[in-house]
């Protein structure tokens, strides 16, 4: 087999294997730098990623095979490793070598996993992580002593550092040269395996490591019974604040510039419907949503953080019981948790759910957690219509509410969680483990790539379907014109063509459905918009006023307080109108991604019809409520 | 905790879900053969290995648990079937 493989043509392929946590996506990361691509398994809803390893030649690809404990598959990430270590990966070509990944601090657990693998008979190299801590500790590691016994090579790295990487380079071009694994004793059962496992350790003395002190002392505070909640509460207000009050300076300045261009665009180009277009779709729609861009960058960079550090189990942990309570477990934390950036991660994370039953009742909850999407809508409404006022001298009213919105979401997944287990996904909970790394210092520069690539994705987002519904947006919402009369001020010209307007008409239409929750024709314009995605709201309601408000310098938010109804003469946007509106994008599933990331991870359409008609059903009984309880309550 | 240790004339045989917290003992029987039982014995939970309760959760429930040099958390009515014998013997679990 092995002497095939150096003739043919194609290029060297190693995959990784490894547990969760073994740091087997750092090694990924280090090895093959920018060169990763995401994508699918055919035929399976299992990440895959695929990298070529620096500096090779001729080219070497590396394949991140999901983390596992067991390379006989349960979960579909399990069956994906159990494929592909037997070359049965449809569409896949073979695996020239296997590149096991082992947190040296772990060994005992980590080793029963290696010995499995060596059974596939295939080219195998064992590499060692965290070897460091192992040193640390007062173990007394040695790779090549571990070497001997298994006949493989094995290297000792630390990845995130690059220390012992070299001969890792040198090795992974050639799996054919490696050195065969050693004829080892059977080990058939599980317990025969960890009983070799045990062997191993005590012959080459890796057992006596030291306690992790650190972790401990940490832990007795973070996990205690009542430290661990205050904290756990402390952190969720922490993030809330710093997306709230820590990104407005780098925000101002992008609604300054996009502001400025605008103006400059204005006195430049020729005026006519292709400056106005530039000006207010492109601009004034793209620019509405990328000034949004400060909060996802720190709202990112807090989960990655957490994650790196290795509070997100913690957090699983403390809170597991409570998602016992509504048939969740602490495995649908972290993919719940990842649905504060996107739900399109988080339903995809909810893979590592093994029990279908969770799984499916975490992705059809997953929209009511407040995603990114969500934040520029809630931050113009609060920003603009909720008073800045402190209560104890700290606590921002307008952080409350947003705070109040969060918990909102995620006390509307529960109860849906909750009535989902009772009735359509009825049945015993499954299996819930999770492990409880290590804390460790995160490493800047990972942490930098892994939040660059979500913010990128983000822009990426604005630079497309945004930019493209904001063009489709401008011209519904600029034809066609109503009938040129002298006698109109500019103002009122411009109103006249904004009611004149296409989109003014789908707005009209839907007013019956939206005028008892208190919403205009305009609101109702930015609903239709925001299907597509929630965030087009805010970039519709910017051109919106952009186009019937002449004075350009008045920011969306003083343009929304200004507005008043012209049959009434009273503001269109009220206080109950505002949070009536905030209610219904708590609830709605207006994003077209998710609707069809759920249906690709649920394999039909029937769950992601079942879960937009209850959201948006509840949407509209949310603000309904809303605008009517505000509205006593204000005596509006 | 005496009571558990002093009944009859070896160390008192307890389900590890009623282990006291910190106590050290030897895993001797991995519940029934059902899927659970193949789970946790990927894990580490093999007949023989030695393991510790370190904390519950907040809610008392799930707990951690210290095994192989490692720490994992599971739900108290998933190791419902393992059966325990505290002892003194040496080694971090």
């Amino acid at each position: 087999m092995s002497a095939a493989i150096e003739h043919e043509p194609r290029p060297v392929r190693v995959a990784l294997v490894g547990s969760p946590n073994a740091g087997k996506t750092t090694l990924f990361n280090v090895l093959t730098g920018s060169s990763a691509r995401v994508g699918n398994y055919p035929g399976v809803t299992v990440e895959r990623r695929e990298g070529v390893l620096r500096g090779a030649s001729p080219e070497v690809r590396v394949l991140d095979l999901p983390g596992t404990y067991s390379v006989v598959g349960e979960t579909p990430d399990e069956q994906v490793v159990e494929k592909a270590l037997a070359g049965r990966l449809a569409n896949e070509p073979d695996i020239d070598g296997i590149v096991c990944v082992v947190d040296a601090t772990t060994l005992r657990r980590g080793l029963g996993l290696v010995r499995e693998v060596l059974k596939r008979g295939r080219p195998t190299l064992l590499v060692l992580t965290m070897i460091d801590e192992v040193r640390a500790r007062g173990g007394k590691l040695e790779p090549l002593a571990l070497g001997r016994i298994l006949g493989i090579p094995v290297l000792g790295v630390v990845g995130h550092r690059g220390v012992g990487m070299d001969p890792l380079y040198r090795l992974l071009p050639d799996p054919s040269r490696w050195s065969p694994a050693a004829v080892l004793p059977p080990a058939d059962t599980v317990a025969q395996r960890f009983a070799w496992v045990d062997d191993v350790c005590r012959a080459i003395s890796a057992d006596e490591l030291e306690p992790d002190t650190k972790t401990d002392r940490i832990d007795r505070v973070l996990l205690h019974p009542v430290f661990g909640l205050l904290v756990f509460a402390a952190v969720m207000v922490l993030l809330f604040q710093s997306i709230f009050a820590g990104a407005v300076p780098a925000m101002d300045a992008i609604d300054a510039g996009f502001g400025a261009i605008g103006q400059l665009s204005r006195e430049v180009l020729p005026a006519g419907w292709l400056t106005d277009l530039w000006a207010d779709g492109v601009l004034a729609g793209v620019g509405s949503v990328l000034v949004f861009l400060p909060q996802i960058v720190i709202l990112f960079t807090f989960i990655h953080l957490l994650q790196d550090v290795g509070y997100m189990a913690r957090a699983a942990f403390v809170v597991d019981r409570v998602m016992g309570w509504v048939g969740l477990q602490g495995r649908s934390f972290v993919p719940l948790l990842s649905c504060y950036a996107c739900a399109v991660p988080g339903i995809m994370a909810a893979r590592t759910i093994a029990s279908p039953r969770e799984r499916l009742a975490t992705i059809l909850v997953s929209p009511f957690m407040t995603c990114s999407a969500r934040l520029p809508v809630y931050t113009l409404l609060i920003a603009a219509f909720v008073p800045s006022a402190t209560l104890f001298g700290v606590l921002g009213v307008q952080a409350l509410v947003m705070f109040g919105l969060y918990l909102l979401g995620v006390a509307t997944a529960l109860v849906s969680a909750a009535l989902l287990s009772s009735t359509l996904l009825k049945g015993t909970p499954s299996i819930f483990y999770m492990e409880l790394p290590p804390y460790r210092w995160p490493t800047p520069g990972l942490l930098a790539k892994q939040v660059g690539r979500s913010a990128g994705a983000f822009v990426r987002r604005a630079g497309t379907i945004i930019l493209a519904t904001s063009i489709v947006l401008w011209g519904l919402l600029s034809f066609p014109h109503a009938a040129p009369d002298p006698s109109r001020t500019p103002a009122e010209e411009a109103r006249a063509n904004l009611e004149a307007s296409a989109a003014a008409h789908i707005g009209h239409a839907l007013e019956p459905a939206i005028a008892p929750l208190g919403f205009d024709w305009k609101i109702g314009v930015g609903l239709v918009a925001s299907l597509a995605a929630r965030e087009v709201i805010v970039a519709t309601l910017a051109q919106i006023y952009a186009i019937s408000d002449v004075d350009d310098s008045a920011s969306l938010r003083q343009a929304l307080r200004a507005d008043v109804d012209p049959a009434t003469g009273k503001p269109v946007f009220s206080l109950p109108v505002a949070l009536a509106l905030l209610v219904f994008f708590v609830f709605a599933l207006q994003c077209t991604s998710t609707i069809v990331v759920m249906a690709r991870e649920t394999g039909g359409w029937s769950w992601p019809a079942l879960a937009f008609s209850y959201m948006l059903g509840l949407a509209w009984l949310g603000a309904f409520t809303t605008y009517r309880v505000a509205s006593a309550i204000l005596g509006a | 905790m005496k009571a558990v240790l002093r009944n009859g004339a070896g160390p008192a045989r307890l389900p590890l879900a009623q282990l006291p917290i910190g106590v050290r003992a030897r895993l001797c029987e991995a519940g029934p053969g059902a899927s659970i039982a193949a789970r946790l014995a990927d894990l580490g939970f093999v007949p023989g290995t030695i393991l510790s309760v370190v904390r519950r959760a907040p809610f008392g429930d799930p707990v951690e648990i210290a095994i192989r040099g490692y720490r994992l958390c599971l739900r108290l009515e998933q190791i419902d079937a393992l059966v325990v014998e505290p002892t003194t013997a040496e080694g971090e679990p």
